[in-house]
């Protein structure tokens, strides 16, 4: 997993990761075992809507900077490996 | 054989035009260098939390109610899936509570198209594939540029109540012009501003359930529209009448050869593990800013077509009004004919005459003016539509045109003499008219009043007012 997140992890963090996602999945077996059938789902935890913000333009990032921190770039462009498939 | 039903439900994105992204106040604008109209939340870095751009949700409603939707409480989701034009791996969309539903668009020959929903999502990064024919397929790297990332999008969905090419071109045609009245986005197609799916099946008949289905995608014109369904109906009539299946599947436009092919086979919605945004708060407007809305909004083109059919006196549809609206002058028009010019004649020179650059601006009353000219008989059609050439170009008043080109109305009493002499000259002609006018023949009667208007233009070199040869040929019959 840590592969996955390009996360570079020593093994004594590995072991101490593995636990703690070991009790996460516990506790999401724990909550998938109750019968939740009458619960109508949450979408959210806080009692707040209608957050909106005024349709003002506001800072951009640095092209050269966000590029920089690319693997591959070209003409101005993030350069990716071939894609198998179509996007959705 | 037996005759086949095509239904089409189409699947309609519109950019929004504001000013900022759906949730960030990265610039919205087409056409600036790549990856410059980006910031965090644009490119999906850690950390970057979305916010909901008001306007956004302001030109939601605007559609909603331009397309007598029921407006109601939304949630966004997170539709995942593993493709660079996300920098975040997911896409954020209305799934299950979107902001519009149950509403319809009426034709303008009046068939209602029922409306699934109207939903904001936001637009994806642009890839651009190299190598191969220049299609993902075979490409070797692609390019991502993520300008148009977190661009805000209304994804309008049609029931299935299309049932052919012409139908559904017209409803992107009308649909565009709603979305262009109310100020909605700038629908324009060829960059992208509009984009549209098809869904296309066929069945034997109206009574029969639905067909499997095929989605079209990259049609990027009305025209492409019309072509691509025409040939995924036959194409699936081909297979079913060949006594083989049609797959679900989505399919791509080719505009080159005509053809749609394989692209994938269809992704269930399990496919993308939507999830409600936890970023993202539930959006709720309340009735009253609704409300406001609503008596903001400008009047849309099925009523300006009512309007101008009432005003030019012809009834709906009528072409000619559906495209005088389609083109934005039916406001000039109706100056016009205010300003007392004849109706008709006006409806016919803004649709005909005036179609092309600077057509627009010209000022109603001088339309009005000109048009006054040729109803009063100093003018004919053609020299009205040859007075109305120059004046796009020239601030000179009709008449002073139309003197300077010499086009001076027949003395009435020089036109009775002409009209009398080509009678007269024409004797056997002439009994066949009167014959034809006794037997109440109007084949033959317009087949010969023609022969004689067209010898009467010869002589007079188009100077002649076509009503009042007309009158003087009616005279004649009468006595």
């Amino acid at each position: 997993m840590a592969r996955l997140a390009r996360l570079e992890l020593a093994d004594d963090e590995l072991d101490m990761f593995t636990g703690q996602l070991a009790a996460v999945l516990d506790h999401a077996a724990d909550v998938e075992a109750l019968d939740l059938g009458d619960v109508p789902p949450t979408s959210h935890p806080y009692p707040l809507k209608n957050v909106l913000r005024p349709d003002v333009v506001s800072a951009t990032v640095d092209t050269a900077e966000v590029l920089g921190a690319a693997p591959k770039v070209e003409d101005g462009r993030f350069r990716v490996p071939a894609i198998v498939g179509e996007a959705p | 054989m037996s005759e086949w039903e095509t239904v089409i439900g189409l699947e309609v994105h519109a950019e929004l035009a504001t000013e900022t992204k759906m949730f960030s106040g990265a610039p919205n604008k087409f056409g600036s260098e790549p990856n410059t109209n980006v910031d965090p939340v644009s490119l999906g870095l850690p950390g970057s939390l979305p916010v909901l751009n008001e306007k956004a949700v302001e030109l939601a409603i605007r559609l909603g109610i331009a397309l007598n939707c029921d407006i109601r409480p939304s949630v966004f989701s997170r539709k995942n899936y593993f493709y660079p034009d996300m920098p975040k791996d997911y896409q954020v969309s209305q799934y299950d509570e979107p902001i519009n539903i149950d509403g319809f668009l009426e034709l303008p020959d009046g068939t209602r198209i029922g409306i699934e929903r109207a939903h904001l999502e936001e637009d994806t990064g642009k890839s651009t594939h190299v190598g191969g024919d220049g299609r993902i397929t075979g490409a070797q790297y692609s390019l991502v540029d993520y300008n148009r990332a977190g661009v805000p999008l209304l994804e309008i969905v049609s029931r299935p109540d299309l049932r052919s090419a012409a139908d559904a071109r017209a409803y992107v045609a009308e649909l565009r012009a709603i979305l262009v009245a109310a100020e909605v986005s700038d629908g324009k197609m060829e960059e992208g501003s509009l984009r549209v799916d098809a869904n296309v099946s066929v069945r034997r008949s109206p009574d029969d359930p639905f067909g499997t289905r095929c989605e079209i995608k990259n049609l990027n014109s009305l025209r492409s529209l019309g072509r691509a369904i025409e040939y995924e109906a036959n194409r699936q009539i081909d297979l079913l009448e060949a006594g083989e299946s049609v797959r679900q599947e989505t399919r791509h436009w080719d505009e080159n050869d005509g053809r749609t092919h394989t692209m994938r086979v269809k992704e269930e919605a399990d496919d993308y593990r939507y999830f409600p945004e936890p970023d993202l708060v539930p959006l709720d407007p309340d009735r009253e800013w609704i409300e406001q809305i609503r008596a903001a909004m400008p009047v849309l083109p099925a009523e300006r077509r009512t309007r101008l059919a009432a005003a030019a006196g012809v009834e709906l549809p009528h072409d000619g009004v559906t495209l005088v609206v389609e083109r934005g002058q039916d406001e000039q028009a109706l100056a016009a004919v205010n300003a007392g010019g004849d109706p008709a004649r006006v409806l016919v020179h803004i649709e005909q005459n005036l179609a092309g650059d600077g057509g627009a601006d010209l000022a109603p009353g001088r339309l009005a003016a000109l048009v006054a000219l040729e109803t009063g008989g100093t003018l004919t059609p053609t020299q009205a539509k040859e007075v109305l050439a120059e004046m796009l170009t020239s601030d000179a008043a009709p008449e002073e045109i139309a003197a300077a080109k010499g086009f001076e109305a027949m003395d009435t009493g020089d036109l009775t003499a002409l009209v009398d002499g080509i009678i007269d000259g024409h004797p056997d002609e002439w009994a066949q008219l009167a014959e034809a006018h006794a037997a109440d023949d109007q084949k033959k009667l317009k087949k010969l009043s023609g022969f004689f208007t067209g010898q009467v233009m010869r002589q007079s070199q188009g100077k002649a007012n076509g009503k009042l040869v007309a009158d003087r040929i009616q005279e004649r019959l009468q006595t």
